[in-house]
């Protein structure tokens, strides 16, 4: 036991500095939001209203593109590339391997959600969270749907070239569903509507229960936890079902 | 395990994807220590074959032990005691050589010395160098010491030489042979006849998922599967080529022939079938 414990530490040691010889992963796991967390940073600097929606959408959009993007992209890349399959030939446990790989997704969720928490008291004036176990609550939640589900979507992406394409293509209209970039209340019927049964704007939900003052208590958002729990039954589902080792290729 | 016990053992072995059979009820045994050669065409059923052995697949039917074990339940104890080098396989693209080594050695109970893995599979030069920065070649001399770096008891080859240069494979053949000195068992499939000949103690020709021929090269050639030849070239400068079960009898024919005329046979030579001729005449499409 001991034995995996040390081999998961390597492995996800092993992750974290193959993600920061990674430029372009760097940029868009972890820059990206950082950067939109700066631009509506600026746009909304002298509104506290509009602040208290930019920085949990934000702020779940980070949680976003750092596990359902960064593992549907890299899950696809070590299928395609034979990391996979030449992992699954060594003593290294499926558990042990996977698991350094995803707590290497998570480490990268946790530091941008610290950001933005930093951002929001240092710079734009928002305070403490007032509830931070409903934040980390919605966090954690949000990490293991998001997640497998992004694992879920690698297994039908066929090759590591369509994968931004295919991932984007999902991850952008979600976002915008979702009111991560767009205010709700001026959205049309059809885009709230979709948005409540997604699982993103659920999290968006917790997540400012969470950093905003008088934004309802964990009480208030549970519904909002079953929508994600939901999603998170069937992310699991189709990602350990549709599990493949190898490319479909070879 | 006793000496006697065979590394591997196959019987019966079937494989099939729906409706297609890719392997037809095959057996074959390795004795520990020996170098083993599965030869055949593409499609013939090879890799699945090994990747039966290695336990990426399930098999149809049949039984088959690797060091005692069932692949197929893939335990860990197994995968301590086995060394793999897939037909193609890729890598961390940022890793450097000396990095994947290393990681790589801590999955084994008793790695050997990463350095002497290096120098071994000959990237002393590139050790420091990110695998993206490497030629085909380079790479595939990191399958192999990645497959060799937890000093594995069995190693598996899938067409280890595939894309090298004269030199390179030479210097495969080397670290193979070399395998064979500390004796390991080595499990080789290859479309290379030459590669077969000069490395396995044992050959399986393999067709459309059976084996048509199993033996040493040398037995596989002499066992009257295919003929002698007899090629010279005659007095009026013309090339004869015959063909003959036994060479003794027609080349007293030819010379004593060729005497009685007072002519001689200008390079007159005899050629014993090479596993390539044994391999053409089993493989071919009648």
């Amino acid at each position: 036991m001991s034995d995996q414990l040390s081999l998961l530490w390597r492995q996800y040691r092993l992750e974290r500095r193959m993600f920061w010889r990674n430029p372009s992963a760097a940029f868009f796991n972890f820059l990206l939001p950082l950067l939109f967390l700066a631009v509506f940073g600026v746009i909304f600097a002298n509104n506290h209203k509009d602040l208290e929606i930019v920085l949990p959408a934000v702020a779940a959009m980070s949680v976003m593109s750092t596990t359902f993007t960064a593992l549907a992209m890299n899950i696809t890349f070590l299928r395609e590339q034979g990391v996979l399959k030449r992992m699954r030939g060594t003593p290294i446990s499926t558990g042990t391997y996977l698991g350094g790989v995803g707590l290497n997704a998570v480490t990268n969720t946790a530091i941008q959600i610290v950001f933005v928490v930093l951002a929001g008291r240092l710079v734009f004036g928002i305070g403490w969270p007032p509830d931070p176990v409903q934040l980390i609550l919605f966090t954690f939640a949000g990490v293991i749907c998001l997640a497998s589900l992004g694992v879920a979507l690698s297994h039908v992406i066929p090759n590591f070239d369509s994968a931004p394409a295919i991932v984007n293509a999902v991850f952008l209209p979600v976002v915008f569903v979702s009111g991560v970039s767009l205010d709700t209340k001026h959205s049309p019927a059809f885009a709230k509507d979709l948005a409540q049964v997604l699982p993103v704007g659920h999290v968006v939900t917790g997540l400012k229960g969470g950093m905003v003052a008088h934004s309802g208590g964990l009480g208030d958002h549970l519904s909002a936890l079953a929508v994600i729990a939901a999603w998170t039954v069937l992310g699991i589902f189709f990602a350990v079902r549709g599990f493949s080792w190898e490319s479909a290729r070879s | 395990m006793t000496t006697d016990e065979p590394a591997i053992d196959v019987r019966g072995l079937r494989k099939t994807y729906g409706p297609h059979e890719a392997v037809r009820g095959i057996d074959f045994s390795v004795a520990v220590g020996e170098v083993f050669g599965l030869l055949g065409p593409n499609g013939a059923g090879k890799t699945t074959t090994v990747e039966i052995l290695e336990g990426y697949r399930d098999r149809t039917a049949g039984t088959v032990s690797v060091l005692g074990e069932d692949p197929q339940l893939r335990s860990t104890a197994l995968r301590q005691r086995v060394g793999i080098v897939l037909q193609s396989c890729g890598m961390y693209r940022h890793i450097t050589v000396r990095e994947a080594l290393t990681h790589w050695s801590r999955f084994y109970p008793h790695p050997r010395d990463v350095d002497e893995v290096i120098a071994v599979a000959g990237l002393t030069q590139k050790q420091d160098e990110r695998t993206r920065k490497l030629s085909g070649g380079q790479l595939r001399r990191l399958d192999f010491a990645l497959a060799l770096v937890g000093d594995p008891e069995l190693i598996f080859l899938d067409e280890p030489t595939t894309g090298f240069d004269p030199a390179a494979r030479r210097a495969a053949w080397e670290t193979i042979r070399s395998l064979k000195e500390l004796g390991k068992t080595v499990l080789l499939t290859t479309h290379y006849l030459d590669e077969a000949q000069e490395l396995a103690d044992r050959v399986a020709i393999i067709k459309d998922g059976g084996i048509l021929a199993i033996g040493s090269p040398a037995e596989l050639g002499v066992q009257g599967i295919s003929r002698y030849q007899v090629t010279y070239v005659d007095a009026a400068g013309t090339a004869v080529a015959e063909e003959t079960d036994d060479p003794t009898h027609l080349l007293h024919r030819l010379t004593a022939a060729a005497i009685d005329r007072g002519e001689t046979l200008n390079e007159l030579s005899v050629t014993r079938p090479s596993l390539e001729d044994v391999y053409l005449e089993l493989t071919a499409d009648v």
